[in-house]
């Protein structure tokens, strides 16, 4: 059972990985025909750093393949090109009469023009610079997706979901929290620190620790998950944790944003959770523990502060609806929520 | 009876209108008399340029900026081919600055760019430029520092030709385009790398779809099924921009002023940080006389699309006593820069309306057929329409294209076997399967109106080009992106993670195509060099120093790699160039005699 639900829950995973198999060809040109190079023979230091030839092979490079190149000519060169030679040469240029020549590309060179003129210290330092300003880039971002108040039958709760991170494109501290207070007390609280890595265009993998702050017994958790956009913008956020006592659970949450006008934006979002054991003191069962449906329509009076209402239904399920019951509680829940997403 | 809080408010728009006049130099201000090659204005062999900040104010709001002689945009600079100038700039600032000099031919170490010419000029120090002016046109300069420019630290140059001027004209007026937010650019890049399409406020809606103004949802969910959004002309937009023309804000309206049957030179040049804009003057077709300071064969057309860093000269002839609106649409319609020509001071025309909001079709994404003969069931000829298509796995392997076998290839949104020297990572989301040549397009938006719009293959040299040797090798270089992730780059590598220049060897000529792999479209600048793009008749062929490479397109230049030292070269959208789309290209040897 338990492998079943880590394997369900890893499943995601699996799918979006993908995305990290990348290829990693070397750097290519696409030299021309065998047209003599019409000018000057490089000289002897430049032959030294000349690539070397097996970087241009043209074996990756399927000729059986149709080459998009000739064929656009069809589209801009009509009639001047032989469409049955199929060569990377014929670039689809309004000159293609003239062949250019596939003199290979010079060594990049190892020293900075600029250190001529200006300290090459300063000049380090500067490039330093220079780097950390074209792609290197540190940025945050601190959001709470959800802060609303639970209107239910009995009591009002207070719902939150919040997420921050830091860094660069690839590597991200992540903040999470999500929680739930009743009137009188907080019902539960957790927090995640995780690592993220970009490992796709769309996805990012996350790994890092949980701690329940709420309810007693308290919990720390090893999490490993997964966050980005599936195919059609749905948003998913997927992990996988172990407890410190080894009890294995996960969740998988998915929202999209249905954009009724520019800025009205009708959210359905659910949320399953899954556990592999039966945990008693914590009156969770073993297999689907709880789903969380929501709908949510919000006004972006900008980007960065929405207001919203809504509706909410929680169910517990299986052995862990047994818990409740047994406990006198309600297994299952519907509330009109009302609250904002905010963006700092 | 006047309230008191009318009086209040006219002392405010009087005071604001003086501020305003402060901020802004002689050329750019409101009921301007046009620029006589005589008029005073920032010229000789010394120019001193003193970078501080001061605040802009625009149609009556005002904002953070950065100026230079206490002016935004920047005092237009005045140079004759042939002299020699000195530009000392301090830096008033709290931070570091430079200047480059944008289209202008100089030696490597006065290119004015940190980290590759120069180290930068440092917080209350200054730096003195010295070059030879070696050509004539209309150019500019701005800061190359973080993100300044986006503040207004950018203004015109103008170059006088040392002999004769093949255009003639009786009055001309400097025209700068650009945007400005009230927000912090660091808090706009910040946003952008937060949220995709955070400032897109022109999204194709449920509502839209149903009222018949946006495609069907079936259309609209192709889009969603491969994450991208065909609403995304922009990356920021109208919803924080403002437009301006010469620091002017759409209200504030500035006015150049001409007599009616004058040949007016307007001198545009697009200073924006992001936006790609549309210019027309409903009533007075253009002249085109000059593409990025070099002169080209008139062409005659209603309206052109000026890409960011790029230049023209246009002649226009009002025969009429009449006001005529100046309009500079952004290419995503979320705004427009406006201005008026006039006889005289306090005149205007109608403003006409914003234009419906382009849509990306599949030939942005590199995967337009339609130049072909053929079709595959359910595929739409008009490349606008998508319904039918599969777009997930484009499987073309049992077609026959009369003859062509398309065994093995390729239609997949994101192929690395389409682009072999792309590095694929999570900072690339599609590789054009597909790329045209567009140079012969229309930019994007322009595609369907009714008159004349300017293509770069309209474009043709008036002087013959300097060299016209047969290019020695070819290079081609990728330009990827990830929009859901902000990130941009060549060859999928960002500029912070890239260990190696690219090489040119002096005095060589490269054929470079530059393939947009990416669905925006992205102005791409060489410094010290100009290149020529493949169109035209050989050796008439266009000049430039900035081209816009259409999305899912492709451009093809040829370059001669004359001017040795380090040079920048990048995507001139500023935060696609701040998010890594920037490299360094070295010319060797430095030395002539090492040649």
């Amino acid at each position: 059972m338990r492998w079943t639900l880590i394997i369900a829950a890893a499943t995601p995973l699996m799918l979006a990985s993908p995305a990290m198999a990348q290829t990693d060809p070397p750097a290519m040109q696409m030299p021309g025909p065998t047209s003599p190079p019409q000018t000057h023979a490089p000289n002897a230091a430049e032959d030294e750093g000349e690539p070397d030839h097996a970087q241009m092979d043209h074996g990756p490079m399927d000729h059986g393949a149709v080459d998009p190149d000739a064929m656009d000519a069809d589209a801009t060169d009509a009639g001047a090109m032989d469409h049955s030679q199929m060569d990377h040469s014929q670039m689809d240029h309004g000159a293609a009469a003239e062949a250019v020549g596939d003199e290979p590309a010079p060594a990049a060179p190892s020293d900075y023009a600029a250190e001529r003129f200006y300290s090459a210290e300063e000049m380090a330092a500067a490039r330093r610079q220079l780097r950390r300003e074209h792609g290197g880039a540190i940025v945050s971002n601190l959001m709470a997706d959800i802060a609303e108040f639970q209107l239910g039958d009995d009591e009002t709760r207070f719902h939150w979901e919040g997420e921050g991170w830091i860094g660069g494109d690839i590597n991200r501290f992540v903040l999470k929290t999500e929680g739930e207070a009743g009137e009188d007390d907080v019902e539960s609280a957790e927090v995640q620190a995780l690592y993220s890595r970009a490992i796709g265009p769309y996805f990012d993998l996350q790994a890092g620790v949980r701690y329940d702050i709420e309810p007693s017994p308290h919990r720390a958790y090893a999490v490993l998950g997964f966050e980005g956009v599936a195919p059609y913008w749905f948003e998913t956020t997927g992990a996988l944790f172990v407890s410190d006592q080894g009890e294995v659970s996960a969740r998988l949450e998915g929202s999209y944003d249905a954009r009724l006008t520019q800025r009205l934006i009708l959210q359905p979002r659910a949320e399953i959770n899954v556990s592999a054991d039966d945990v008693a003191e914590r009156a969770m069962g073993s297999g689907l523990t709880d789903v969380e449906l929501g709908l949510r329509l919000r006004y972006d009076i900008t980007r960065n502060v929405s207001p919203y209402i809504g509706v909410s239904y929680e169910t517990k399920l299986g052995d862990t609806a047994d818990y409740a019951r047994a406990a006198g509680e309600d297994e299952s829940d519907a509330r009109f929520v009302a609250g904002v997403r905010a963006r700092f | 009876m006047f309230s008191r809080r009318r009086l209040l408010h006219g002392a405010g728009a009087l005071s604001a209108g003086l501020v305003a006049a402060r901020a802004l130099p002689a050329w750019a201000q409101t009921h301007a008399h046009g620029l006589a090659p005589t008029l005073p204005t920032l010229r000789g062999e010394e120019i001193a340029l003193n970078v501080a900040r001061m605040h802009l104010n625009v149609d009556g709001r005002a904002g953070h900026a950065i100026g230079v002689n206490g002016t935004a945009p920047a005092p237009l600079i005045r140079l004759r081919e042939g002299q020699n100038v000195r530009l000392t700039v301090n830096n008033a600032l709290d931070e570091e600055t430079s200047i480059h000099w944008h289209g202008l031919i100089l030696p490597f170490q006065m290119d004015g760019v940190p980290g590759v010419s120069f180290p930068g000029i440092r917080a209350g120090e200054s730096f003195t430029y010295e070059f030879p002016v070696r050509q004539s046109g209309t150019y500019w300069y701005h800061s190359h520092s973080g993100l300044q420019e986006q503040e207004g630290h950018y203004g015109p140059i103008v170059i006088d030709p040392a002999g004769h001027d093949p255009i003639a004209y009786d009055r001309e007026h400097v025209i700068v385009l650009s945007d400005f937010s009230f927000l912090h650019p660091h808090t706009i890049f910040a946003r952008l790398k937060q949220e995709p399409g955070h400032f897109n406020m022109q999204r194709e809606t449920i509502l839209g779809a149903l009222s018949g103004r946006d495609p069907p949802l079936a259309d609209q969910m192709e889009w969603a099924a491969m994450r991208m959004d065909p609403t995304d002309i922009s990356d920021v937009t109208g919803s924080t921009y403002t437009f301006l023309i010469n620091g002017h804000g759409p209200a504030d309206n500035w006015t150049g002023l001409f007599q009616p049957g004058e040949r007016v030179r307007l001198r545009f040049i697009n200073a924006a940080a992001m936006t790609i804009f549309n210019v027309r003057i409903p009533g007075l077709p253009f002249t085109i006389v000059q593409a990025d300071g070099q002169n080209v064969k008139p062409v005659t057309v209603d309206e052109f699309q000026i890409s960011v860093a790029e230049t023209y000269d246009v002649i226009v002839e009002p025969r009429e006593d009449r006001a005529f609106t100046l309009v500079a649409e952004a290419v995503d319609r979320s705004g427009m820069g406006r201005a008026t020509l006039a006889p005289r001071a306090g005149m205007s025309a109608d403003v006409p309306p914003l234009r419906a909001r382009p849509r990306a079709t599949m030939r942005d994404m590199g995967m337009d057929m339609s130049g072909m003969t053929m079709a595959w069931p359910g595929a739409e000829q008009s490349s606008g329409d998508m319904a039918g298509m599969d777009h997930g796995n484009m499987d073309m392997g049992n077609m026959d294209m009369g003859g062509m076998d398309m065994g093995g290839m390729d239609m997949s949104m994101r192929n690395p076997e389409n682009a072999p020297q792309v590095t694929m990572g999570p900072g690339v989301q599609t590789i054009a399967p597909m790329p045209v040549d567009r140079m012969g397009e229309r930019g994007q938006g322009l595609e369907d109106v009714a008159h004349r719009v300017l293509v770069y293959t309209d474009l043709e040299a008036l002087e013959a080009n300097p060299d016209m040797r047969t290019p020695t090798r070819s290079l081609e270089l990728h330009l990827t992106g990830n929009m859901e992730r902000f990130m941009w780059s060549f060859d999928g590598e960002r500029f912070s993670e890239v260990t190696e220049p690219i090489p040119f060897r002096r005095d060589e000529r490269v054929r470079v195509t530059l393939v947009n792999d990416s669905m925006m479209a992205h102005p791409i600048h060489l410094h010290g060099h100009f290149f020529e793009l493949l169109t035209g008749p050989e050796g008439k062929r266009p000049r430039k120093h900035t081209v816009n490479v259409l999305p899912g397109g492709k451009v093809t230049f040829d370059l001669t790699a004359d001017a040795p030292g380090d040079w920048a070269f990048h995507c001139h959208m500023l935060y696609h160039m701040h998010a890594g789309m920037f490299r360094v290209v070295t010319v060797r040897p430095l030395d002539e005699t090492r040649a």
